[in-house]
């Protein structure tokens, strides 16, 4: 197929070459972030002319005479009335190598839990930084979730280089201490970029005032950083969400396990094991929605089909036998609370893993973390919002549960509260960073037990 | 210039034997939320209103429990100022796919005396009670729709799993965190969930899907000449719900529609767009979003989505 600019609906149509990127923005309050959004929205042409305009007169209606593009993302009453961002909000824009999808989280301390989620589903997290104040404590927090969730790629935007002369020495001095404390956390990919948001420098054009800067701006790094991991080296899992058997006169024996792929390659004729139950069987086909392929990988959504009548239903995980996770009820993990009442020692909870959802009780609460300096308190006795904190649950049944650090699919859950069904905590299985932090950082004296933060 | 035409792909991820695309992403993340709420409710319903989205939706649907049928029903909030050509595909697609249809009328309601016109004739923010007496007389406990968060600034807030209260209200400040693809279905009896599989999907991802998928559209999609006249700066079609008036005069254009809804506040828009690639062409260098552009509704106030959401609406 051409990929020519322009010549038709077949080219657009044809996205096979196009990919996506999910990211995250972090920053404090006044970083700057509302602008560097705002910039890349309106020069990706993403914002179009009924948007700025209703910004203008929301801008011209409460007295301000240049357009406030704050507003354009701060969406509720309640953020404009206060000015600031209370939730995350998720924002999309393209340029012809790449579509994004933009969760702009807030970055006052007390909404750490939102942070987590925009980080959760991110593949890359934005870190700004006023070149003014350099790192400060917001700056290592943010670093910290980003290692915490396990996103893969993080950039460090120095904003306000305009504010101190565009000077090399403020950039490379805070790139250091940045770059030196996320190595230690184990983010595995760091890029820092120069910028002025407000001015424009290296955020979609190179700057013409830091020309000792010879890396990407920051839209062309989103553009050309690699999304896809290799599904091929990771072991094959597959949660299965729904049994689908039509018992029609057209198909009156089909009987297929419908799920999405959260890690793998999955081929016809594999030999796979059903956890909990440890049954075996050999994959027979694989429905790609509608079409029968021979190999289908992570995420894509499909049916699969097992040779044996065997006992499979929702919350089942199918995997290659010769990589199936071990089960167990027992679950050491890293959380982060996110709901407003606390979390203690004897709570009973409701836990979600995949597409399956047992009783448990939270068994023990080993430590407190402190994001500022990673130092831990031990035994805190509970965990409140926005805490992040070790975790040993005992849960009703087994489940076949993988490290988070293996596979931010299959090594995450929530807990719930079973009363009124409210997300109470984010859950992480398995060390909470990677093992460069624990050799870089060994536990301190309170820390008996080994727990690796 | 940066356009919005995606043509031209990432070197490195096109080489990628593993590399999806963009819409097979967001295709599979749509019929992973369906598959959840066939899993985890027990009286799901899908709205469907005639309009591109929710036919996406239906598709996407279809696709995901295949080859056994759809597992919900479908649910539409008629105004009783549909267009008719949209009513007609409606039916049509009931019958063809095998579907239960469910209608809550505004007619009905207004006829009982239990709602009451409004001034301007528009009876798009009517839709509310009878959404929510459909809800509850059918205990539905899950509710899809068609919004997308690139739509308006309110719904880029909104979870893909939206919990709302016995009165069918949404309250920002008390959403649930949603993290990773771990939605969470749980609700008290008398609360139900609205759930919006298109949320990460923008206009123009709808139009390629639609066009890669080869999905049919009510024809007033596509440029076709029609009897508009001119109100608040949108075309409006004729009709008995009160256009137009002594002092507008119809004149003959051609225009098709970027949303269909409720024929007093939607809007058309001259284009010569008559075929699914000349309106791809036509979105991509467009500086005005559908709703900007074509309906009436949202520019009552600058928290009008919002409002309407906290009272119940999508």
């Amino acid at each position: 197929m051409s990929t020519t600019t322009n010549t038709g609906a077949l080219d657009v149509v044809d996205a096979g070459a196009t990919s996506l990127l999910r990211f995250a923005t972090a920053g404090s309050v006044d970083d700057g972030k509302s602008t560097l959004v705002g910039r890349l929205l309106h020069d990706s042409k993403s914002v179009l002319a009924d948007q700025l305009e209703a910004v203008e007169r929301a801008s011209l209606g409460r007295g301000q005479e240049t357009p406030d593009l704050a507003l354009l993302t701060d969406g509720l009453r309640a953020e404009r009335e206060q000015g600031i961002t209370i939730d995350v909000a998720y924002r999309y824009f393209a340029t012809p190598r790449r579509r994004f999808i933009l969760a702009d989280t807030p970055g006052h301390v007390q909404y750490t839990r939102n942070m987590v989620t925009g980080a959760s589903t991110a593949e890359l997290a934005v870190v700004l930084v006023d070149a003014r104040n350099g790192v400060v404590e917001q700056t290592r927090r943010h670093a910290a979730v980003a290692a915490l969730l396990r996103v893969p790629h993080v950039v460090l935007a120095v904003n306000k280089m305009d504010l101190v002369d565009y000077a090399e020495p403020v950039f490379a001095a805070i790139a250091e201490e940045f770059t030196t404390y996320a190595a230690s956390l184990g983010v595995p990919e760091i890029t820092a970029i120069p910028i002025s948001a407000l001015a424009g420098d290296n955020v979609v054009s190179p700057s013409a005032n830091m020309d000792w800067y010879g890396g990407p701006t920051v839209l062309e790094h989103l553009e050309t950083v690699p999304v896809v991991a290799d599904p091929s080296e990771d072991p094959g899992r597959f949660p299965v969400q729904y049994v689908i058997r039509p018992q029609t006169a057209e198909h009156p024996d089909y009987r297929g396990y419908a799920g999405q792929i959260a890690s793998g390659v999955l081929r016809v004729g594999d030999a796979v094991t059903v956890l909990p139950s440890g049954r075996t069987s050999t994959i027979e086909a694989i429905d790609a929605l509608g079409q029968a392929v021979d190999v289908a990988w992570a995420p894509q959504s499909v049916t699969v089909r097992l040779a044996d009548d065997i006992d499979v239903s929702r919350g089942d995980l199918i995997a290659p036998t010769a990589t199936a996770p071990g089960v167990s009820q027992d679950i050491e993990a890293t959380i982060c609370h996110v709901a407003d009442r606390p979390l203690k020692v004897g709570d009973r909870v409701l836990l979600k893993h995949t597409t399956r959802t047992v009783k448990a009780i939270v068994k023990d609460i080993p430590s407190r973390l402190t994001l500022d300096d990673l130092s831990q308190h031990p035994a805190p006795g509970e965990l409140v919002a926005n805490d992040i904190g070790r975790i040993v649950v005992r849960t009703a049944e087994p489940l076949a549960l993988d490290a988070y650090a293996d596979s931010r699919r299959t090594g995450s859950f929530l807990l719930i509260d079973p009363a009124d069904g409210t997300t109470l905590t984010a859950g992480m299985a398995g060390n909470a960073f990677a093992e460069a932090a624990a050799e870089a950082a060994p536990a301190d004296a309170a820390d008996d037990e080994g727990w690796d933060f | 210039m940066t356009t919005v035409t995606a043509v031209t792909g990432n070197t490195e991820d096109a080489n990628n034997p593993y590399a999806l695309s963009h819409l097979d992403s967001l295709e599979s993340e749509a019929v992973h939320i369906f598959r959840e709420v066939a899993g985890e409710f027990e009286r799901p319903v899908i709205l469907f209103s005639g309009g591109k989205d929710s036919i996406v939706m239906l598709h996407l649907a279809l696709k995901a429990f295949a080859p056994a049928a759809v597992p919900f029903s479908l649910l539409h909030v008629d105004t009783g100022h549909n267009f008719p050509e949209v009513l007609d595909y409606r039916d049509r697609t009931v019958e063809r796919h095998g579907l239960r249809l469910h209608v809550a009328s505004v007619q009905d309601f207004i006829d009982r005396g239990e709602l009451r016109e409004r001034p301007d004739g528009t009876r798009n923010p009517l839709q509310t009670v009878p959404l929510l007496d459909a809800i509850d007389k059918n205990r539905f406990d899950a509710v899809f729709g068609g919004g997308r968060r690139d739509e308006e600034k309110a719904r880029a807030k909104e979870r893909v799993f939206s919990l709302r209260d016995e009165f069918g209200g949404w309250d920002p400040r008390r959403q649930r965190p949603e993290l990773w693809q771990l939605y969470n279905g749980k609700h008290s009896p008398g609360e139900h969930v609205r759930v919006f599989p298109l949320s990460n999907w923008t206009e123009l991802d709808v139009w390629q899907y639609i066009a890669r998928e080869k999905i049919e559209l009510p024809a007033i999609y596509y440029a076709h000449e029609r009897e508009v006249f001119a109100r608040s700066g949108m075309w409006l079609s004729p009709g008995e719900w009160g256009g137009p008036k002594d002092d507008e005069s119809l004149e003959t254009r051609q225009v098709r529609y970027r949303t269909v809804g409720d024929m007093s506040c939607t809007g058309a828009v001259d284009s010569d767009a008559d075929t699914i690639e000349a309106v791809i062409a036509e979105i991509a260098v467009s500086r005005l979003t559908e709703r900007g552009a074509t309906r009436a509704d949202d520019k009552m106030s600058e928290a009008a989505m919002e409002d309407r959401k906290r009272e119940g609406y999508f």
